[in-house]
């Protein structure tokens, strides 16, 4: 089944891309759309009925055949099943199937293509094999085969944005996506080097087992000591940083907004981006290992939602401001990340990829419904004619700024799971930096959302009339996928809380974790060590985990067992064992370490904490609502008072200003000299020189030589007799 | 010095003397001489080691053969020598340069000639109290029967050689049939006729 | 004892009987007219002598006092040998037959020819290599001036005489000094003289004897027959010295170079490789030059001699193996080329002149494929085999210290890859020509195709040669 799901957009991909002609173009979308809803079928079958508890470790592995086996490098090509990856699975597969069947609608004509040019069916396979890149990436059981999933989608990121290939603005941002992207996946890469290294293998198995181990190792690298654990978890971040679009990395993702609105919906919303804080879970265990590299992800994080709310705020692009606001939410997701609360992450991953994909498409609606018009000046009063994108969009929007009933877990996907990531972070950082940065956060998402909103569907209709009279709502093939999503941005927060994020036992179940650390937390209770608030709620959940924890450990010792000949380090894995009750690194989807107590402290926030982000939420609205619906003139004056201000944010911090200014200039200026005088002059020239001035030359005195007489021929034999001769008296080795 | 050394080095000398004179003389026909000389001497030499066989085979065989051959060839062929040799002048400096050096290195290494200790037993065994041909009589259908017999294959294909690239049948030339000569029935051949005189046939 | 003795050199001597009884049979009987079945039945008993020899045991067997070894090297070598003549004789049978050229005694001198090269894989001692040598190249005199009426093909024969008499003597004289030093001819004598310490004179020896190889297997500086015996000879027998002789010239110098000077590697490494660079060079860059297909072919067996050399001069097991699958490569690919080579027509003459294949893809899009793949092959295009037989010595150079020449190994195969791709872009991209003819000898035509699907599947595991390389070499070394 596993199989079927990683190959069947491949499949789609293949006939969509190379046999349009035979199938026609209608069949090939039909073709991919058709194989990747039977992906995402099977994807939910998994989900619903995968049972961390009956496999060892919490996973299993589905061998497809052997990849790569030279010297010590031993890899299968294998799908890893796990919590984390079943969870990305229904993601992806979710996402691209009604990306795929909105883009019936949103792809029928395209200004961008000549009449009769066919790119219908090219964007459909494009799709596709951009889902089976991302699938490869999600279900790899080692780094490289992670690595190919993660250049897949590069790759595929790079031909959909600059897909309309006609638009000089799209070949840029393609290319800039691109090389932005390489300069993390140069991280990953040195990343996955330093692993190798350090353990001599690529598997996901060994590597986690010897976590522990790397954390007291030390790496030489830069002229410098370091902390291998500290330093492989950067350098993994480092390509997360680029996939993921934070800070300094960013630059890319608004830029790539060029692409057709499915495509941001789909990579630049729902999945490939979100890439990155898959890694960062998917590599907890090493993560768990490296504090100060953590420290760094969550700053970062924080950094980043902080950042691009504040740019998101005075963009005037439909798209652009959602492609900040996912900047900013994925800075959320490394911030839960980086506290050590990978569960709280993924579910703030999982809930964002609906209503994130939700309001790209509801946008490229409008955008469609509005002639390809991109620019929220220019809408206003859409609400009559858009009926059901306006609801969509307003689902999406509660969804995402976290309307909820506070203290309670009733509420859109967005209030669950931000509020989660933000009590983490207020637990991870003891109210710090982080928290206080996504506290502000959501303020300004709520308001830049609802500003959104305002400028599009409320107030009076702004701009060229006659588009405006012209405005229409998209075809049912549209507002199906819009439909199917504002269901999963309603419910999915609130349907999956407990698993995430809700009692320390069920979120370990849920991800396959035993009950061990649980045990731990209650040992050290008993020693009366960290009591917190409730200790009645934490007891009654422990001694449930106690319960398993005596009752399980011979089966808990056979798992271990099984686990360790599967990854090939039986020794390691007993002697382990036999120390502690710990769970070990590689054991269950993600890994918390025996001191990690974020989750269970965040339970315990104090109630201003957990209120604070949806106070935030409501002064952001009511702002967006005074500015925009009752004086709508007040935007203007302010951006007039505030003007260096205004400007600062309307240019994203000078971002791309700065890197034109230190690496761009710089590199194209070395690029060109290396062209002109390096390339051309030297390397052309010389081997132009050496081969049609030289060699010809020579070939010429041989030819000559070759004069025909017998004697010359013989006088040849002598000069070489002599020239050995010679060498021998003065090199040989005589004694 | 012993007279045999005194002989060993004046039927050297001669030896490389003749040597040098075949390839320097002008005269191609003096440089067959010159030759002769050489084998004679080498053939002293045989006797010298007392190889008195291998000496009267080289006398019989080269001398008397095929130096004598040499000698009708270069005298039928009539190769303007002179001519080829002043092409061969142009690269006279540069030839004599290397065959100095040739000549300096190789004295390097006769200077340091040291015979390998273990050469002389290595070295085939005498067989003593036998005499020349006996002697090789004996080694030569044994020990280097494998080199005997593909000396003869050598000589065959010599042979198969020589006639192929010069034996032609010509078939505008009239030639002697044997068997038809020999199976001739004077009967047949041959019609008696009385012929009258005064009549004619 | 002479018994057993004989009983190993047996494949040599019913190969020398079946050359006496064909040069009887066919003298008293129908001379040339049965030549045709002659050489069917010649190329037969090679394949069957070879296929023998082959399936003999692994034992290493010394006769004659040593002075002929039946080892694992030699059976590879001559079966090689034997192959790749019987292949020659096949191919050469309907071209020399329509020049009337296809006499009787052509099989028979390439028989004895072919003993020879046998004698000479086998020697264990310097006379016996000398007999066996000379025995070849005596043949391969006569053969080639065989188209006895035309001028080129005299000159060739006359040519190689001389030269070769020549190297002969230069080996003879290398002979003479290692025997005068080490006190004997038998190889396993010289190792064990030389084993405290070896003098300059013995080196000498070695420089001079290095000399004549390096003639045999047209090495630079003493490749400059190569050329115009290649241009002059009747391109079968031409064919015919780009393999059989090459493999047991290239033999004979491992099996001297190992046997006889084992303990003086770093000596001779120095003299092979220098043979080896110049080769390279002096074959890629003269190559360019040509206009003729066969003077063209000569420094290409030029080049690639030098690779082969460059396996030798690693002077390791791994380097001997390389050099043998070489070798095997190299006489396949040769094979293919010459097989097209032959076929090239024009109105009944052969045509030799590669301007004549332009555009010769459109009117025989199969063979002009198949020709591509070889050269592609010997240009050592990676998928192809001639990459891998390239990469084998290259790896086998830098794994024995010469970085340096593997190194230079590269440069030289990437200049030498011009002149191969000339020919495959006249045949692709050339402009219209007057057409050659449509020849369709289906042995020519089966060998191309069989030797350009060599170059194509043989990477999946070279036919298996590598392990028996391996073996082979294995028995030389130790």
């Amino acid at each position: 089944m596993e199989t079927i799901i990683l190959f069947s957009p491949l499949v789609g991909a293949i006939i969509g891309g190379f046999g349009w002609r035979i199938i026609t173009e209608n069949g090939g979308q039909w073709v991919t759309t058709l194989l990747l809803g039977l992906a995402c079928l099977l994807s939910w079958v998994i989900f619903l009925t995968f049972d961390p508890s009956a496999h060892p470790g919490g996973s299993y592995t589905v061998e497809i055949m052997r990849w790569v086996s030279s010297g010590s490098l031993d890899t299968s090509w294998a799908i890893r099943m796990d919590r984390l990856t079943a969870i990305m699975l229904i993601v992806i597969t979710t996402v691209s199937a009604l990306v795929h069947l909105y883009s019936f609608g949103y792809m029928a004509h395209d200004d961008q293509f000549r009449e009769g040019e066919h790119y219908k069916a090219r964007f459909f396979a494009y799709l596709s094999f951009f889902t089976f890149a991302m699938l490869m990436l999600v279900t790899a059981d080692n780094l490289v085969q992670m690595f190919f999933g993660w250049e897949g989608v590069g790759l595929a990121s790079y031909l959909l944005i600059g897909f309309y290939y006609r638009k000089p603005s799209a070949n840029a941002a393609a290319i800039k996506a691109f090389v932005v992207n390489r300069v993390g996946d140069f991280g990953f890469a040195l990343g996955i080097f330093a692993l190798f290294f350090l353990t001599d293998s690529i598997n996901f198995d060994v590597i986690f087992a010897s976590a522990p181990e790397m954390a007291e190792t030390n790496l030489t690298f830069l002229w410098r000591e370091w902390n291998a654990a500290e330093l492989v978890a950067f350098l993994l971040f480092i390509g997360a940083m680029g996939k993921s679009a934070q800070l300094f990395l960013h630059t890319w993702l608004p830029d790539a907004m060029e692409g057709p609105t499915p495509v941001s919906a789909l990579i630049h919303a729902a999945t490939m981006v979100t890439a990155g804080v898959f890694l960062v879970c998917r590599m907890s265990p090493i993560m768990e290992f490296a504090p100060n590299a953590t420290a760094f992800i969550t700053f970062l994080g924080a950094s980043t939602a902080f950042f691009a709310a504040t740019v998101g705020l005075v963009q005037n692009d439909i798209k652009r401001v959602i492609a900040y606001s996912t900047c900013s939410q994925l800075g959320y997701m490394f911030v839960a990340a980086g506290v050590g609360v990978y569960s709280a992450a993924m579910f703030h991953l999982f809930t964002h990829a609906f209503f994130k994909a939700m309001l790209f498409l509801g946008a490229g609606s409008v955008i469609h419904g509005m002639h390809h018009e991109q620019d929220m000046r220019n809408y206003g009063g859409l609400r009559h004619k858009l009926p059901y994108t306006f609801w969509a969009m307003m689902i999406g929007t509660l969804a995402i700024t976290g309307v909820g009933i506070p203290l309670t877990h009733i509420g859109f996907a967005g209030f669950l799971s931000k509020d989660a990531i933000i009590e983490s972070a207020w637990a991870g950082t003891m109210g710090g930096y982080a928290f206080w940065m996504l506290v502000i956060a959501a303020l300004f998402t709520s308001f830049y959302s609802w500003r959104l909103i305002f400028l599009t569907f409320f107030g009076e209709a702004r701009g060229d009339r006659h588009t405006h009279e012209h405005a229409h709502e998209s075809p049912t093939v549209m507002l199906v996928p819009l439909g199917v999503l504002a269901v999963g941005a309603v419910l999915a927060g609130m349907v999956w809380y407990g698993p995430f994020f809700g009692e320390h036992e069920r979120v370990n179940r849920f991800f396959g974790i035993n009950a061990a650390h649980a045990e731990e937390v209650m040992a050290e209770d008993d020693h009366g060590a960290g009591v917190g608030e409730a200790v009645e709620e934490l007891a009654e959940g422990d001694l449930e985990g106690a319960d398993e924890a005596v009752t399980e450990p011979t089966g808990e010792g056979e798992d271990h067992g099984e686990t360790a000949a599967a990854s090939d380090s039986a020794e390691d894995h007993g002697e382990e064992a036999a120390h502690g009750p710990a769970q070990q690194p590689g054991d269950g989807a993600i890994f918390i370490g025996p001191d990690n107590h974020v989750m269970d402290d965040a339970h315990h926030a104090p109630t201003w904490v957990k209120v604070s982000p949806f106070v935030a939420m409501l002064i952001g609205f009511l702002v967006a609502f005074q500015m925009y619906i009752r004086r709508p003139d007040l935007p203007a004056k302010l951006a007039e008072n505030q003007r260096p201000l205004y400007l600062f944010l309307l240019n994203k911090w000078y971002f791309d200003e700065i890197y034109d200014f230190l690496f761009v200039r710089p590199a194209t200026r070395v690029g060109a000299f290396l062209w002109k005088r390096g390339d051309g002059g030297v390397i052309d020239g010389g081997i132009n020189g050496l081969a049609m001035g030289v060699v010809p030359f020579v070939t010429r005195a041989l030819n000559r030589a070759q004069s025909g007489y017998i004697f010359t021929y013989a006088f040849a034999m002598v000069i070489g007799i002599a020239i050995l001769i010679t060498w021998m008296t003065l090199f040989g080795g005589v004694e | 010095m012993t007279p045999a050394a005194f002989a060993f080095y004046c039927f050297a000398v001669a030896a490389l003397g003749g040597g040098l004179m075949t390839v320097v003389s002008r005269n191609p026909v003096h440089s067959v001489l010159w030759l002769i000389l050489t084998f004679l001497s080498s053939a002293g030499l045989f006797v010298l080691l007392g190889a008195e066989f291998l000496a009267m085979l080289l006398m019989i065989v080269y001398v008397g053969a095929v130096m004598v051959l040499f000698l009708f060839v270069v005298m039928m062929l009539d190769v303007d020598f002179a001519a080829l040799k002043g092409e061969m002048a142009k690269y006279m400096p540069l030839a004599l340069l290397i065959g100095i050096i040739l000549l300096m290195q190789l004295a390097l290494a006769f200077g340091v000639w040291e015979f390998d200790v273990g050469a002389v037993e290595r070295a085939a065994n005498p067989v003593e109290d036998v005499y020349n041909t006996q002697g090789l009589g004996l080694v030569l259908y044994d020990r280097y029967f494998l080199l005997f017999q593909l000396a003869g294959l050598i000589l065959l294909v010599a042979m198969i050689g020589a006639i192929v690239l010069t034996l032609r049948h010509r078939s505008d030339v009239k030639r002697q049939n044997v068997l038809a000569q020999m199976y001739r029935d004077p009967a047949k051949a041959m019609e008696l006729k009385d012929v009258k005189p005064g009549q004619g046939l | 004892m002479i018994g057993t003795d004989l009983q190993i050199i047996l494949p040599e001597i019913v190969l020398s009987v079946f050359a006496m009884v064909a040069l009887l049979g066919a003298v008293y009987t129908t001379k040339d007219k049965a030549a045709g079945l002659l050489v069917w039945g010649t190329a037969g008993i090679f394949v069957i002598v070879g296929l023998w020899i082959g399936t003999t045991g692994d034992e290493t067997r010394e006769a004659f006092a040593g002075s002929f070894v039946d080892d694992g090297f030699a059976r590879f070598a001559k079966v090689l040998i034997l192959f790749s003549a019987a292949a020659i004789l096949l191919m050469s049978q309907e071209y020399l037959a329509r020049r009337d050229l296809l006499r009787f005694e052509y099989p028979v001198l390439v028989t004895l020819a072919v003993v020879g090269m046998m004698v000479m894989v086998s020697a264990g001692d310097l006379i016996a290599l000398y007999m066996g040598l000379e025995l070849q190249s005596l043949a391969l005199y006569v053969v080639a001036s065989l188209r006895r009426d035309s001028v080129k093909s005299t000159e060739a024969g006359l040519k190689y005489f001389v030269l070769g008499a020549l190297s002969s003597g230069l080996l003879l004289y290398g002979a003479s000094l290692t025997y005068g030093y080490a006190g004997s001819t038998l190889f396993s004598d010289i190792v064990a003289s030389s084993v405290d310490g070896v003098s300059l004179g013995l080196l000498f020896g070695l420089v001079f004897l290095c000399a004549g190889f390096a003639f045999k297997v047209s090495a630079a500086p003493f490749h400059m027959w190569t050329p115009d015996v290649y241009e002059g000879a009747p391109t079968p027998i031409t064919a015919f010295f780009a393999t059989a002789p090459k493999v047991a010239a290239m033999a004979l110098f491992g099996r001297v170079m190992f046997d006889a000077f084992g303990v003086v590697v770093a000596d001779w490494q120095q003299i092979v490789a220098f043979l080896s660079v110049v080769s390279m060079f002096l074959g890629s860059i003269a190559a360019i030059g040509q206009r003729n297909i066969k003077r063209l072919m000569a420094y290409s067996s030029i080049t690639h001699m030098g690779f082969a050399l460059m396996g030798l001069a690693a002077g390791t097991v791994l380097g001997v193996q390389a050099m043998l699958i070489y070798m095997a490569i190299y006489v396949v690919m040769n094979l293919g080329t010459f097989a097209f080579i032959l076929s090239m027509e024009k109105d009944g003459m052969p045509v030799t002149d590669i301007d004549a294949l332009q555009m010769y893809s459109a009117r025989e899009p199969l063979k002009a494929l198949a020709m591509l793949i070889l050269l592609f092959s010997l240009a050592g295009v990676p998928p192809l085999v001639g990459f891998f037989g390239k990469l084998y010595v290259l790896r086998a150079a830098y794994d024995g210290g010469l970085a340096w020449l593997a190194v230079a190994g590269v440069v030289a195969s990437v200049i030498g890859a011009f002149y191969y791709l000339r020919i495959v872009y006249f045949m692709y991209f050339g402009e219209e020509r007057e057409p050659l003819d449509r020849n369709g000898s289906p042995v020519l035509w089966g060998v191309l195709m069989v030797s350009a699907a060599i170059m194509v599947f043989g990477v999946i595991n070279l036919f298996g040669v590598e392990p028996l390389a391996a073996a082979a070499a294995d028995t030389l070394v130790n």
